[in-house]
Order: structure tokens, then sequence, then C-alpha cells
């Protein structure tokens, strides 16, 4: 049978260059500070996610202060995520931390009876002491097991970044999962958080090629986790989800390898290695999506303007900079200087590193003070970085787009495309309207 | 091991880099994990701050810890030395880094730098924000004005000198506070020395035993320097924080008293005072208020809300522990129950059995009330971006008190539509389930049924078997009482009813207890 690969213009084309396709693009690797949140702070948009689940972070006051810091302005009547702050007792021995710890949990779920899953998240200070959560989760999933599932993962910031958080999650969650007939039919299953109304537009997509099995992880209840096996192909939505890939992989899923759906073409591409696996025929393919890449592309034209030939810095923030940088340059024009990431792993972002130029510097890690140096040289039109150093950066005069917004806005699928050239397009916009000065 | 959701202070290394932001010429080398450089962001964002914190964190991630993190540490110090050529370096360890117990003060000595350095030590597991700014300020004027070798003999002109101690960055108003009590000071011919650690370089810190005395604007901040320049060279402090009229009176007596110069506490011009006395704000008279925040703002709320407003204490609370004797003594002056706690939950217990009709807090007063549909006002840290603001905004001063009364009298009803809401009880377009004109964010709701059976079973007579009830017609009657004072009425019915053996409640019992207990 033709798959729609075969026939589809591939959108994501290399732009063209002077050296060999095929020599590995150097990437520069720095060790300084980084600037960068740990992974607990993907607590705040996993507990959104999955409505049920608890989030307890072994920690210290600075974990506290972060969430609070970070999620702050939110105020919700009864947040779902919590620290249980380790004090000076505790640091004594490790049978006593233990026990408070059964003691916190045993009290947390006689409060809140609706939590039908708890999450105790490891912190830098749990694991320097080398407080084992995964034998703590366990032990209490077993008193606990009637009412609620106890799990563990890490989000230190000695362990991971920002969202790397969320692949430690879900890599703790996909050894959860329940296992999948060996005779069960074809399933796809999504991994990464998406906004709940961006599954729903992927939902009609995938229903339209007439995939019948598919399902999202995280799912929005503990209760309604997919099931796994040799039958199931997976796809990445977001690219940091590097150890979940591997897990799942180790069950007996499937990868689909696949740029990431920013953008029209990210979109078209991401769906059609899907569309490929599961053998959905190129009619079917273009009657699907065909309004919606029509739709997608015209309102990423609304933004092009103001994109178009601008120069572009991005620091590392998510891992999701390679996927925005190939957005910049291919679907809205604009030039990229440097591509930060936190960490690159080069076989879920090979696709989108591709498609960029061979002028681009591509930095894995971080020293801040040199890089903030090389890009005051550069001189972009646009900065991509953190908000501990978007402001600063404003007042030398340069204009920022603070990255976690992307983590935090339905930004994937065709009707957010023009959403996504709009958040790079708007501080331009802004500093060319105002005539105050910083 | 302690639960926690919202906590009123950060670890001691942000009290460390509020500090240090607040300082020019200082740079803070942190020991800390990836992830701790979440503390810039609050001075970028919350405090909208132009430049970059003066901090280089470590950084160092699981990887670093096999090797040396010492030695991460070190080219850390060098690097600052070399990039940023501070005139003072400071070096402390956050929680993670005090875990691994690689001394900052001492490997910082070993490098020789040519920039004097202060070792700072943080106890994460022990101590909080305000003890890590107080240390480290403490820290640093020992170091900076030990040596002082100028005059501070009795003298006329150095008398009528003083330095302002306290104000830092991410504190709550101290930007406009600074600006105001300057001015109360130039009013009253007192020349301002040194302003620390807000704006002053480690030179202006070894220039503070040339004042007369001390202003100490935050003691949260500054006392413990305050007390150490008094033991060192003499100076006197002012410890009255001007928040207030009465405040402002006091403040003024004690810093003519320390001046030597004659009392001028009348000549104050403010407006707290003609608004308050003004007959539009009768209907404030014994409105029941609950005031939480840190000592200082506490204190100060309490008699402004006392003695000034009419209000009535119904509660006060502190998380600052270092000034709790304090805050019992005011509460034991007003007739309250003082509650000293870090626990945002015994906070919230606390305000729901006092059933106040004002919550004057923090933030996270700010969130329980929401939750209970209570008007609210900010008074103390921690605060969030919107009490940053643009405009002047003092808590100090003349200037402060005008401020004060417009944000607390702001969230209540005001006195018309209080009388009407009452008169027109079930009005189609003016009840209960919509919101005040003035109000649009709060959709008032009766929540006093939130714990109406804990809140019974607390009293002392819960041991009777009999569980009190309300017949549907006192209920119906209850309802038409302004949902702002219901739970207080619901509260004393029940209680009233308990004591006279009185079940089920009836609309009989409902205006007998009215009767008793006065309103």
């Amino acid at each position: 049978m033709t798959t729609v690969i075969d026939r589809l213009n591939r959108p994501l084309k290399k732009k063209p260059s002077g050296g060999t396709a095929e020599t590995p693009r150097p990437v520069l690797r720095e060790r300084g500070q980084h600037e960068v949140f740990c992974g607990l702070t993907s607590i705040i948009w996993l507990h959104r996610k999955m409505q049920d689940a608890f989030f307890l972070i072994v920690g210290s006051r600075t974990c506290a202060h972060l969430m609070q810091s970070a999620a702050g302005v939110m105020i919700f009547a009864e947040p779902r995520f919590a620290t249980a702050i380790i004090g000076e007792r505790d640091l004594a021995g490790m049978a006593d931390v233990n026990d408070e710890l059964d003691k916190i949990v045993a009290r947390l779920l006689e409060r809140r009876p609706d939590i039908k899953m708890l999450v105790l998240v490891g912190s830098c200070p749990s694991e320097v002491i080398k407080l084992d959560l995964s034998r703590a989760a366990q032990r209490l999933n077993a008193e606990h097991h009637n009412n609620c599932r106890v799990m563990a993962y890490s989000g230190s910031g000695i362990e991971t970044t920002f969202t790397q958080g969320e692949d430690t999650f879900l890599t703790a969650l996909i050894h959860d999962l329940p296992a999948a007939a060996a005779a069960s039919p074809q399933s796809l299953l999504v991994v990464g958080t998406l906004g709940d109304v961006i599954e729903d537009q992927f939902a009609r997509i995938f229903q339209g090629f007439g995939i019948e099995h598919f399902s999202f992880l995280p799912s929005r209840l503990s209760s309604s986790l997919p099931a796994v096996g040799s039958n199931t192909s997976f796809i990445l939505a977001q690219p940091y989800a590097n150890d979940a890939a591997k897990a799942l992989i180790g069950r007996g899923a499937k990868q689909i390898a696949a740029p990431f759906p920013l953008g029209e073409q990210g979109t078209t591409s991401w769906l059609s290695a899907i569309a490929e696996r599961f053998n959905v025929g190129t009619a079917r393919f273009a009657a699907t999506t065909d309004p919606g890449r029509a739709r997608a592309r015209q309102a990423v034209a609304h933004s092009r303007k103001d994109l178009q030939g601008r120069k572009v810095f991005l620091f590392p923030d998510s891992q999701m900079e390679p996927s925005l940088a190939r957005f910049l340059a291919n679907e809205a024009g604009a030039d990229i200087l440097e591509v930060g990431t936190p960490y690159l792993h080069k076989n879920h972002v090979s696709g989108e590193l591709a498609c960029l130029p061979e002028t681009i510097l591509v930095s894995e890690g971080q020293h801040v003070d040199n890089q903030i140096d090389r890009a005051r040289a550069a001189k972009p039109d646009l900065i991509v970085c953190g908000m501990g150093l978007a402001n600063p950066f404003e007042v030398e005069g340069f204009t920022t787009k603070w990255s976690i917004e992307f983590v935090f806005t339905p930004i994937q699928g065709y009707e957010q495309a023009g959403d996504l050239a709009e958040l790079f397009a708007r501080p331009l916009r802004r500093r060319a309207l105002l005539k105050v000065e910083a | 091991m302690e639960l926690a959701t919202w906590t009123y202070e950060g670890p001691p290394h942000i009290g460390a880099i509020r500090v240090a932001a607040s300082m020019e010429g200082v740079h803070l080398v942190l020991h800390a994990p990836q992830g701790d450089t979440y503390a810039d962001l609050l001075f970028t964002m919350i405090e909208r701050r132009k430049t970059r914190p003066p901090v280089t964190y470590t950084t160092f991630q699981a990887r670093d810890l096999s090797g040396d993190t010492a030695e991460i540490f070190k080219d850390a110090c060098r690097d600052v030395a070399e990039r940023f050529d501070p005139q003072l370096m400071l070096v402390g360890a956050s929680c993670t880094a005090e875990l691994l117990q690689d001394d900052p003060g001492g490997l910082a000595k070993t490098l020789d730098l040519s920039v004097p350095v202060v070792p700072l030590e943080l106890p994460s597991y022990q101590k909080k924000e305000n003890w890590g700014a107080s240390e480290t300020f403490y820290r640093l004027v020992r170091a900076c004005s030990s040596g002082w070798q100028g005059d501070s003999g009795p003298d006329a002109e150095r008398q009528k000198t003083c330095n302002i101690l306290g104000p830092t960055s991410l504190g709550f108003r101290n930007r406009d506070d600074v600006e105001e009590v300057k001015r109360l000071l130039a009013d009253l011919g007192v020349r301002v020395n040194v302003i620390a650690p807000l704006g002053a370089t480690p030179a202006d810190l070894a220039r503070l035993p040339g004042a007369g005395f001390n202003v100490v604007l935050y003691p949260e901040i500054a006392a413990p320097a305050a007390r150490w320049l008094k033991k060192t060279f003499g100076q006197e402090s002012v410890t009255v924080q001007p928040i207030g009229v009465g405040a402002c009176r006091d403040f003024i007596a004690a810093v003519c008293a320390c001046a030597g110069l004659p009392d001028r506490a009348k000549c104050m011009q403010e407006r707290l005072s003609w608004y308050s006395r003004s007959i539009d704000s009768n209907y404030l008279t014994g409105k029941r208020v609950f005031v939480y925040g840190d000592a200082t703002h506490a204190i100060a709320a309490a008699r402004i809300c006392e003695e000034e407003l009419g209000f009535k204490l119904c509660g006060l609370g502190t998380y600052s522990r270092e000034f709790a004797r304090d805050i019992r003594a005011v509460a034991e002056h007003y007739d309250v129950a003082p509650l000293i706690t870090d626990n945002h939950l015994d906070v919230e217990d606390a305000i729901i059995a006092a059933q106040p009709e004002l919550v004057l807090g923090t933030q996270m007063e700010r969130h329980v009330a929401k939750r209970l549909r209570l008007p609210c006002a900010v008074i103390s840290s921690p605060v969030h971006v919107q009490d940053f603001p643009a405009r002047y905004s003092p808590q100090m001063g003349a200037e402060g008190a005008n401020v004060i009364f417009d944000t607390w009298v702001h969230p209540l009803m005001m006195g018309l539509e209080e009388h009407l809401l009452q008169m027109f009880r079930g009005d189609f377009e003016f009840h209960d389930d919509v919101s005040a004109s003035h109000l649009a964010a709060v959709a008032p709701q009766d929540h006093s049924a939130s714990r109406p059976v804990e809140l019974a079973s607390v009293e002392p007579e819960a041991d009777e078997p009999d569980v009190l009830t309300w017949t549907d017609s006192a209920e119906r009657e209850l309802k038409k009482i302004p949902f702002f004072v219901r739970g207080k009425a619901r509260r004393n019915t029940e209680n009233f009813a308990a004591e006279r053996g009185l079940n089920p409640i009836t609309i009989e019992t409902l205006y007998d207890a009215k009767a008793h207990f006065g309103r």
C-alpha cells in the first residue's frame, strides 16, 4: 500500500548549506552557572493535567519557596501539591525520616480522600541524604493501595532541568502502566503533556485517520492510564520525554520518529509519521489535515511580517528550543543565531536540527555569563530566555520573549500555530508600539 | 518533617540574597544546586528589578557530586572576582550545599582573593529568610565598620544625624517607606548619614558609626546590627516604626529625644485622622478584623485598627517567632488570643474560628480570604507582584497613613450598600450571590456553612449527645442577615442555644441571641 509519506511533499526539507550533509553539526558544550529551573517546576502543569493526583515534594524550605514563587499567583481553594520540609531532626537518622514521611502521608490522605494518586517527588536534599523515595512509595503503596496509588520520581535540580521533571514522572508512570494483551489491537500512545484543547483536536484528527485506539500520557485521571505492549506505537509530543521513550521501548512499544508538532510543517510531519505507521491513505490524510494546514498557514502569516529576517537568540530552558528555532526559521522566516538547550537528545531533535542552516550555533548546557556575552555581541532582535534574564536584557535595549510561556501555553497543532507565532511577534510589536524607554 | 503548601518565609539564603541585592558593590557567591537560580526572578519579576541580582550560583549537578564540588565553588569565586570585581564578596551555601559541607568560608580564604570576603553561616534546616537577612546584614556591618577611626564623642551636630537601618530589596513597600521617613526626618531637621542595606555600599557601612543614632525601620532585618552598633559605638536606636498616626507621633518623639530636639509630634499632617472621624466612617465602628503578618506590620496594624479606625481586633498573629513576645504583649493589651505560627493551615483555622469581617494579612491570607469570601487587604510580606506598585505607596509616615486608610477600607462593603443589602434581601439584582459593585473579584457567599458542625463540636458543650439543629424557618431567617456578619450570628446563636439547652433553634432563639449579644 502506498503510504502518505511516499507522495507527500516532505515539508521539513533541509536548508541548503555549503557543508556536506552528513557531517555532524558541532555542539558547544559549556559548564558554568546554569540559569534554569529544576524539575520540581513541572508539578505546576502536571498537577493541573492529572486531576486526581497530589504531588508531595520531599525537600527543604527552598523547594517549598520555589513552588510558591512559581505558582504563587494561582489561587487555589485546595492546591494539589505540597512540600514535606526536612528539618534538623530528620537529618539525624534515616529511619526517622521514613517514619516521619509515613505520618505525613497518612495525614494527607486522611485530609484529602479524593486523591487517587500520590506522587512523592525527590529533591536535591532528599537525594543528597539518599532518602530512597521509590522504596518509600512501594511501602506506602502496600499500605494505601485500596484507595490510592503511590509512586515516586525525581524533580531535583541536580538530576533534572525544568521539563525533565515531567520526563522522570512519565518514566515512573510507564513502569506502572497495565500490560496490554498480546492479541490487543494496534494502538497509538501520544507521550508528553499537551493542553486539553490540543488533545481534543488531535483526537479528532486521529479519528479522521480511522485510528480507533489512541490515548495520551499523562492521562487526565490516574484511573484511566493506558495499557502498553508490543502492539503499542508511541510518538513523542514533547522533545523532553527522552527517558519515557526508553522506558516505553523497554515495555515493547514501538517508537514513531518525527519532528515535534509545532507550526504547520511540524504538525504535518508529526501527523504524517503517525499516518504512515497506521497506513492511512494519501487521500484520507489530505482530507483530514488540509483544512487545518490552510488555517495554520493563514494564521502564521499574520505574524510573519514581524518575524521575517529577525535575528533570534535562544537561551536553554525546556529542550523545546530546537523545535522552536525550526519553526521560527522555516515558517516565520527568522534568522536563528544560537539555539541553547539544557540537554540535547540527538535522536529526538535531529530532524529539527537538520532543517536549520549550518551557521547556527547549537549549545548544550550553560555558562550563563559567557552566553550573555555572546548574546550581547550578536545583537539579536529577539532573545528567548528565562525570567531571571528577560527584564535585565530589556533594560539593555534588547527585546525578549520569556521562555516558560512555551510550556504553559497551548502551542502545538494546527489551530495553535498562529498563537505560537504571535508569542514571538508580540514583544517585537510592543517595542515598536511604545514611545517610552525602559 | 513538616508539611507545607505555602511558606511565609523562604530559606535563609534568600535573606542573604536580599541584602546583597539591596547593596552596591557586593557580590554573593552561593554554593547551590542547579535550579536555585529561581531566586533571581523574585527580583527581576516580582520587584521588576532592572539588573540581575549580584549573585553567582555554583549550580552543581548530580554528576558533580562524585567529583569535586569544592573546586567548582572555588572556580566560581575566582570568576566573580575577575568578572564583577566587587568591593566585597559574600560567600555562603544553600540548603543542599549545606549537606555537602564544603565550607565556603574556608575555601574562599584559601583562594587569596584581592577582594575582602565575608563568610555566611546560614543554617537552612533551622532558620528562615528574615533571619538570613538580619544575619547577613549584621555580618556585613561588623566586617565593614569595626575599623571605624572617626570621632564618636558628644557633638550636637553629630547627635542630629542618624542612620536608617533595615530597608531591603523585596521588602514590603520599603522603597517608598524610606522616602517618607527621609521626608519626616528632614522636617524635623535630622540629617541622614547612611541608609542601609538598601542602596548602600560597603564603604557606606564603614561610615555607620559616624551618626548620632540609628532608626530601625525593620527590626526583622536590622535589630541585631543595631544592637551591635549600640554595644560597640554607643549609638541609641529608635525602635518605634512610624506606621499609623499614633506610631508616627511616638516615632517623632523618639527621634527628637535621640537628636536632642524639642518634640514636634503635633506637627504631623495626614488625612487618616479626619477621614476616620468623618461620619461616612461611622459604619466602620466595631468591624471585626483579623491581623496576621510579620511582627512589625502586625503590631502596627493592630494599633491602627483599634485606635485609629475604630475596628475590633478579633485575632492577631505573626510568623516572626523572634518577635513572639512583642506580639503576645500587644495581643494581651487588646484582649485577643495571640497566634504565633508559620503554618498557614493554623492561620486559616484561626480565621475561620474568629469569623472576621476583614482580614489584614499577607499574600497567603488573600488566598484564605478569597476562599472564605472575606474582604482582605495586604499589610505585610510575603507579597506578590501587585504589591510592588508603580505609584508612591508607603506604609510609613503621613502619606503611609493615607494609603492605609484607602487600602483597608476599600475591600469593605460601602455603608450605603451595606444598608440596602439588609433592607432589600433577595432583591433580584442585588443579592448575596452577586458581588458588590466595587468588588468584582469577590462574589460573596455564605461561608459560615463551611464548618458549622466542626465549630459546634469544638465548644465545651460537645459532650451533649444531641446535635444542635436549626428549624427551616430559623435557617431562612438567618439568611436574611447580611453575609458578612452571618457567620458570627450563627455561632453566637448556637453558643446561646447550647448554653441554655435550646434545641432545635427557632426564629425566637435567633432573636433572643441577637438581643443577648447586642449585635
